[in-house]
């Protein structure tokens, strides 16, 4: 994931660091399935490293595939290393505190999973907890992402079709001077 | 809590061959790759791929902090006693969906930026607006 991602970085081909991002994406999927979240894998593999890419590549079509050759002054580069690398450092210290993966006692799995792995055989009783989580003990926080989905699209449709409406818009003023000119 | 046993664990934790803190590292490194690409490149299509890579690791991040030694996912099943924690994996299915909705409407702003200006380079339209002033 390391290399994939560094490679991104390194690429100017549009479509290759798209199809590298589609790449980033599976591994993370794989990774989902090692560290047990079979469910989040599903949805990484086919959202993120489908739709994504689908939707990255009809941007591309309707933009431009080379990224422009820069360039580079030196502070356009350092600056925004050592920038990261600074924002870095202090994560890394941040994390000594973390409790060490995988550990059982850690402060995230004594507050409310504990109830959800116990009880919601008996209180929703779906096999996968995940789901019961999801659509009963969580499903506000699910109808929250659905009002997102939903102005997003809203969002896309508006941008997108307000274009086409100018498109033909431009046209018949350009004509209507032209009449005015004649006559 | 930590502060007791603080001096003890903080050792263990300086031991750079235990596996305890490694998966934060990686998270942590994959976000500042992102974050180098979103700040340090001109081009939008390749912010928003650097801001993917960003979002992606903050998903690994909740994802490995979900893990429990020995567990398995978290449906039940014979002979299946110890579950890794269903609530991350639930938060990170929301966001996914979510982040897959920015994105595209982002790609969207893209778009129409491109038929405004002609150009999906920020230099450019910076110079363009430069111009028009």
């Amino acid at each position: 994931m390391a290399v994939t991602a560094i490679s991104i970085v390194r690429m100017k081909n549009l479509f290759a660091v798209v199809m590298m991002g589609g790449i980033y994406s599976l591994l993370s999927a794989l990774i989902f399935v090692n560290l047990d979240a079979v469910d989040v894998a599903f949805t990484e593999a086919s959202v993120g490293a489908g739709i994504s890419t689908v939707l990255m590549l009809g941007t591309l079509a309707l933009t431009s595939r080379e990224e422009k050759q820069e360039k580079k002054s030196s502070h356009k580069i350092w600056l925004p290393l050592a920038v990261c690398i600074a924002t870095g450092a202090a994560l890394v210290y941040g994390t000594l505190d973390m409790p060490l993966y995988g550990d059982p006692n850690a402060p995230i799995h004594q507050h409310v999973a504990p109830r959800y792995l116990t009880e919601s055989i008996d209180e929703v009783g779906m096999p996968n907890v995940v789901t019961s989580v999801l659509a009963s003990y969580r499903g506000f926080d699910t109808l929250g992402e659905t009002t997102v989905v939903f102005t997003a699209v809203v969002g896309v449709l508006i941008l997108l079709t307000g274009r086409r409406r100018r498109e033909k818009h431009e046209p018949t003023l350009e004509e209507l001077e032209e009449q005015e000119d004649e006559v | 809590m930590f502060l007791q046993d603080g001096g003890a664990k903080t050792v263990q934790y300086l031991d750079f061959l235990s596996p305890g803190l490694y998966n934060y590292w990686i998270v942590i490194f994959l976000m500042m790759v992102g974050f180098y690409i979103v700040i340090s490149r001109g081009n939008l299509v390749k912010k928003l791929v650097g801001l993917n890579i960003f979002q992606t690791s903050v998903f690994v991040l909740y994802i490995s902090m979900g893990k429990v030694e020995g567990g398995t996912a978290p449906i039940f099943g014979e002979g299946f006693n110890t579950f890794s924690n269903p609530l991350p994996h639930v938060l990170i299915l929301t966001a996914i969906v979510v982040g897959i909705a920015t994105t595209a409407l982002g790609l969207s702003l893209v778009v129409r930026i491109r038929e405004e200006y002609g150009t999906i380079e920020e230099e450019d339209i910076h110079a363009q607006e430069d111009e028009s002033l």
